[in-house]
């Protein structure tokens, strides 16, 4: 211990948004000049605790002391006023404003903006030969990439004359590659004497960069130990309150003949930009296709144009037969009478209709089916009859199909739409972060379902940022990067370092899928 | 044709132009912060009410202007509270708005005047009289220049060349000041503002305040400038058609002028079928000429003459989110 | 986790914003120096207290039925439709074409291709803005507004210059022909002995009315076009990933939206009227909103707002004529309900929301 004064402490903080409490008595001190992680799975309150501290939201009971002085946070500006700076996971950026529009913004000097944009100018170059942080300042976001938007808001705060810099999941966007360089602009930061703290839920930047670190489960604050004292299996206990099962129970997959075939995919979105520049993978019946990659590579438009919401040109087949790419048959509707059931990435905005009953979501994307219908009417009776049944077969909890979809949990969301993909019985199963916000106890039951449907002879492909999920849930892996694939590999035969290098774009001589192109 | 027409018909053009170019700079403040305004026909009738009212009863024009921009401010007010305070649909909001307007003004002006909903008629100081720019009638000798200036650019009420002012004005501020900065930016992006230590809220009530004041100008214009007192739903749709305006301009200060301008000329031309079968040679319906504006603006929307893209943030309450 | 129970949510909170209106506009009688006790019941009086009151208030009803559901099905799609206005004048000329053109032999048959006519026109009107929402990306609200001006300048234009019979002064159709004018209330009640005064507007288009109620209920929660268009409504996003096609729900929807406004027009042309003249919708398109948002969007929601303002709108009529308060009281409270059902709706429903978990916490 040391007499110097917390850069922040955190005392007694509570905050609850309805029933909800998302923060329980929450106390944490950061000692200046340091690093200091917050680490926790997805919904365990880490953000809205930041999001206290730079005055976004209230909190209901507790005190912030910065420097050993007690301060009310009542807004961001009171944030700022305190030397804190904030990066959000999704950055606040005007997007067709310039780098330096966006610096300058709030923290203008006078009312003409010439002299604000002059002055900043002169400071942006002085920052970037400080730290790294070098950006075009006459550059529109919209034209620029994400690491470099990351940089901006750095810069922001730091223009702001920051002390104490907050990073919300910084690295979710960015590739290993970018994730280091973000480390260093860190440790330059640190060196000057700026003190941050970096929100995350992946132990191994925890491990690379902090000085100490908190842990948080389920609203609390559970630990706070020194880095150099820990382990990433004693924090991974301490997130999770329990030894975690890292490995699932499989058999070896048995697989079967070619179920989906893509050959030389290739996908433009609306801004004209690639998202996938020539993508072939294939999937055989009883064997699961891991898709490994940093969200943002284009695993999320192959689900889709699988999925039948992206058009796209290049070939695939399903069961030997085409599908339509572009037409009339490209759409969802017709992928799922082709045997193709979808989990899709984002169940709370794609998978279900949050407003709808449970029992109404059973039939969503079904709802053509006969069993559901008796003439231009929807059979209710036998809609409820399918719900009851998928509940008690999937432990839906809640046992009650009439609530709402929204008053359901994230894991037993996630069983009801997995339950209606499932036992749809489909030839090929497309899986999208299938654990993404789901409590331990249902990720092995959601895990268990994976592979029961694999063991069943379906072909399953599965997409997961989390590489811990891919590597022991595939039966063979695929790391997509910038809209290609860069090598396959076999589970027991890599490592997660092998596949951040392949993730951040780099791969040696490859043994890429030769067999498949030849 | 001969020139004499033609500079009557751009004289009514500026005269017709300028309510709705108020309007429309209205309109240009209020979404460029990210707050839709359905409602500008309400606050212009309001205002068109309220000023002819108050100088029909105080003998000043001035006094009218200043209760008619009230009147509006009070309707942006609602509006403000409606959909920045509560963050309720700002649609919905507007609509109620006009439909308040329409009814109050009626009812209050039967109570105050009893005359059938409409004020008397205004005389002398209860009006904008037309002021002669300087050099007007010595000028006028100069070939074609002279007369342009004399029958055209003079001659006007002064609220004709406060709104002629207005579109400088509304580029400097947008463009070149702090308030414009993040006032652009919060109609884009209010997350942007709120974490750079900026009140969204607060912008957002500046921005429809504004708009309040130029759509009492507006008002104030039609009923004492314009015509001569206030009668029923006199805004008679400029509210929309400023808004179509809006659209047609791509939110932008210049391009305003030029949309106010063009269906100012329109609205010109409709009391002037000779002229138009004079020019074109064969006759144009009044109805075509009047529904023309909402035609085009239409096709604009439609993305067939270049696509207008509104303010990212328009029409969505801003609720903090991570 | 629901803060409130539902029946605080469908009623009331609806009940809330509705005596907030009614308070301020009894505020607003006050104000300009009447008595709102003697106009509330001056217009009961005069909407409810006789049958001939009652003709009227559900002849206006039946307008605002047809407008309400128009409005309250886009509603359930996301979508505002804010050209009822427009789409219930193109129903009348779909009705006065119908009408005018062809020689009917009964009013049945008359009424059935009239109703059909008038749907057609409506949903034509409509499919446009629709098509530019679905394909371009317009703004719907913005374009709707814009259809209705255009609506009443094509209305102008075909009034003056094509319908119009030579030598008539004012901007209307020629009437229709007797076989196609329609029973009123008073015909068929008076036909079975059951007294109803004459001179009546409301008429036959009345069940019309009661029965698109109950076949949008069905539309929306038992079919599967219903289905589809509520998902949509609640997320063009999940919409997608089920195989909803979204060009088709929106141009579909506002189909039936724009039929439903446009079948008005057999109430207030064929029913009323009895010829095509200028403005003949009176408003009775923006009322719809106000119908649909204090409905709740639901049938019978928008039943028992429409007889309400119904009742304001024959109430307001039976005041002008006896106290000094013009009709456009009616606008005002029309203002006042759209204004706290619609826009400020957060304003009540948070406080309610707090009041009901405080309640549960003291509970739990």
């Amino acid at each position: 211990m040391t007499d110097t004064a917390p850069a922040i402490e955190l005392k007694g903080i509570s905050k609850a948004f309805g029933p909800v409490q998302a923060n329980k008595d929450i106390s944490i001190r950061v000692m200046p000049g340091t690093i200091h992680g917050i680490i926790g799975e997805n919904g365990a309150g880490k953000s809205t605790l930041m999001s206290i501290l730079y005055g976004f939201y209230k909190a209901d009971k507790g005190d912030v002391f910065i420097a050993g002085k007690k301060t009310a946070i009542p807004d961001s500006q009171a944030a700022i006023a305190a030397g804190i700076g904030m990066v959000f996971q999704h950055f606040k950026l005007v997007e067709n404003f310039t780098v330096l529009e966006n610096v300058v913004l709030g923290a203008e000097e006078g009312m003409r903006l010439s002299t604000s944009l002059g002055k900043a100018r002169k400071e942006l170059t002085r920052l970037a030969a400080d730290y790294e942080l070098n950006v075009d300042p006459d550059a529109r976001i919209e034209s620029i990439g994400v690491g470099m938007q990351q940089r901006v808001e750095i810069l922001k705060a730091l223009y702001r004359k920051a002390d104490i810099l907050i990073l919300d999941e910084p690295t979710g966007v960015l590739t290993p590659a970018e994730a280091d360089h973000l480390f260093r602009i860190l440790e330059g930061l640190k060196a000057q004497g700026k003190t941050i703290i970096l929100i995350t839920h992946k132990l191994r930047e925890i491990m690379e960069v902090t000085d100490t670190v908190s842990v948080m489960r389920r609203g609390e604050m559970t630990a706070t130990v020194k880095t150099s004292e820990t382990s990433p299996q004693e924090l991974a206990e301490l997130m999770v309150g329990r030894k975690v099962l890292l490995r699932v129970d499989k058999v070896p997959a048995q697989p079967g003949k070619t179920i989906l075939d893509v050959r030389n995919l290739e996908v433009t979105d609306d801004k004209g930009v690639k998202r996938l520049k020539g993508v072939s993978l294939n999937v055989r019946a009883g064997e699961i296709l891991g898709i490994a990659g940093v969200a943002g590579n284009g695993q999320s438009e192959l689900l889709d144009v699988l999925g039948g919401i992206q058009t796209a040109t290049g070939e695939i087949e399903v069961n030997g037969q085409p599908l339509d790419l572009t037409g009339k048959l490209s759409d969802a509707r017709s992928r799922r009478e082709r045997g193709i059931a979808h989990v899709p990435e984002d169940r709370q905005r794609s998978g279900l209709i949050m407003d709808f009953k449970a029992w109404e979501n059973v039939a969503f994307g079904y709802h053509h089916d006969d069993r559901f219908n008796t003439g231009a009417l929807m059979d209710q009776g036998a809609i409820k009859e399918d719900a009851a049944g998928k509940f008690d077969r999937f432990d839906v909890r809640p046992n009650n199909p009439a609530l709402e979809a929204k008053s359901f949990s994230g894991g037993n969301q996630q069983k009801i739409v997995l339950a209606r993909e499932i036992e749809r019985n489909p030839d090929l199963l497309l899986v999208g972060q299938p654990t993404r916000g789901v409590d331990i106890g249902a990720i092995e039951f959601i895990h268990q379902r994976i592979v029961e449907l694999r063991d069943a002879g379906k072909a399953i492909l599965l997409v997961s940022v989390e590489l811990e999920e891919i590597l022991s849930l595939s039966d063979r892996i695929a790391v997509i990067f910038d809209g290609q694939i860069m090598g396959e590999r076999l589970p027991h035969e890599t490592d997660e370092k092998e596949l951040g290098l392949m993730m951040a774009g780099m791969t040696g001589a490859s043994q890429a899928p030769a067999e498949e192109i030849a | 044709m001969d020139y004499a027409t033609l500079l009557q018909i751009f004289d009514s053009t500026l005269r017709l132009a300028t309510p709705l170019l108020l309007a429309c700079l209205a309109g240009l403040f209020s979404e460029r912060a990210g707050i839709f305004d359905i409602g500008l026909e309400g606050k212009i009738l309001a205002a068109a009410f309220m000023s002819a009212a108050v100088a029909a009863v105080s003998g000043s024009v001035w006094l009218g202007l200043f209760a008619g921009i009230g009147a509006s401010l009070a309707l942006s007010a609602l509006h403000g509270v409606a959909s920045i305070t509560f963050r309720g649909n700002q649609l919905i909001s507007g609509v109620a708005i006009n439909f308040l307007a329409a009814g109050l003004a009626v009812l209050v002006a039967q109570s105050w005047f009893g005359q059938g909903g409409r004020t008397p008629a205004l005389i002398g100081a209860g009006r904008f009289e037309e002021l002669a720019l300087p050099f007007a009638e010595s000028l006028r000798a100069v070939p074609v220049l002279g007369p342009f200036y004399a029958d055209v650019i003079s001659g006007h009420s002064i609220l004709v060349y406060v709104a002629l002012l207005c579109v400088p004005m509304t580029w400097y501020v947008l463009f070149r000041t702090r308030f414009g900065l993040r006032l652009r930016a919060v109609g884009e992006n209010p997350a942007a503002v709120d974490t750079a230590g900026v009140s969204v809220v607060g912008l957002r009530f500046a921005a429809v305040g504004i708009c309040g004041l130029l759509c009492g100008i507006a008002g104030a214009y039609l009923s004492t400038g314009l015509n001569a007192g206030f009668v029923k739903d006199m805004s008679a749709g400029r509210g929309f058609i400023a808004l179509a305006a809006l659209i047609f301009a791509k939110w932008r200060p210049w391009y305003a002028l030029g949309a106010c301008l063009l269906f100012g000329l329109f609205g010109a031309l409709e009391s002037r079928p000779d002229v138009i079968e004079a020019v074109l040679g064969f006759k144009v319906q009044a109805q075509l000429l009047s529904a023309l504006p909402y035609i085009m603006t239409v096709v604009i929307l439609a993305g067939f003459v270049g696509k207008a893209v509104p303010p990212r943030a328009g029409g969505e309450p801003y609720v903090k989110e991570r | 986790m629901q803060a409130m129970p539902k029946w605080a949510d469908i009623v009331l909170i609806p009940l809330i914003n509705l005596l907030l209106a009614f308070l301020i506009s009894g505020l607003v009688i006050l104000a300009i120096g009447e008595d709102p006790v003697e106009a509330v019941s001056l217009m009961i009086d005069g909407a409810l207290g006789s049958s001939y009151g009652w003709g009227f208030t559900l002849y206006y009803a039946t307008n605002f039925i047809f407008t309400g559901l128009a409005v309250a099905v886009a509603f359930h799609a996301a979508l505002f439709n804010i050209g009822g206005e427009g789409q219930a004048a193109l129903g009348g000329l779909g009705v006065a074409l119908v009408c005018l053109m062809l020689p009917w032999p009964h009013w049945t048959i008359a009424l059935v291709a009239a109703s059909f006519g008038a749907a057609l026109f409506g949903a034509l009107w409509a499919i446009v803005p629709a098509y530019l929402q679905a394909k371009r990306g317009s703004h719907i609200v913005i374009t709707t507004i814009m259809f209705n001006f255009i609506a009443a300048s094509l209305l102008n234009y075909v009034l003056v210059n094509l319908l119009r019979p030579a030598g008539q002064m004012d901007p209307a159709s020629a009437k229709f022909p007797e076989p196609t004018h329609l029973p009123t209330i008073s015909d068929i009640l008076n036909g079975i002995g059951i007294p109803f005064a004459e001179r009546t507007p409301a008429n036959v288009t009345l069940i019309i009315a009661l029965l698109a109620c109950v076949a949008v209920y069905f539309l929306i929660w038992r079919t599967r076009f219903g289905y589809q268009l509520r998902a949509f409504g609640k997320s063009e996003q999940a919409a997608q990933y089920a195989g909803i096609s979204s060009v088709k729900i929106i141009m579909i929807t506002m189909a039936i939206s724009g039929g439903l406004a446009g079948l008005m027009a057999i109430n207030n042309v064929m029913g009323e009227a009895e010829r095509l003249v200028l403005n003949s919708v009176e408003g009775a398109g923006f009322i719809g909103i106000a119908v649909a948002l204090m409905g709740r969007s639901h049938p019978f929601g928008v039943l028992l707002a429409s007889i309400l303002f119904g009742f304001l709108y024959q109430g307001g009529a039976e005041l002008a004529l006896w106290t000094s308060i013009p009709r456009d009281l009616v606008i005002v409270i029309q203002a006042l309900v759209i204004l706290f059902t619609g826009a400020l709706d957060g304003m009540v429903r948070a406080p309610v929301e707090r009041m009901f978990l405080s309640f549960k916490k003291r509970e739990g």
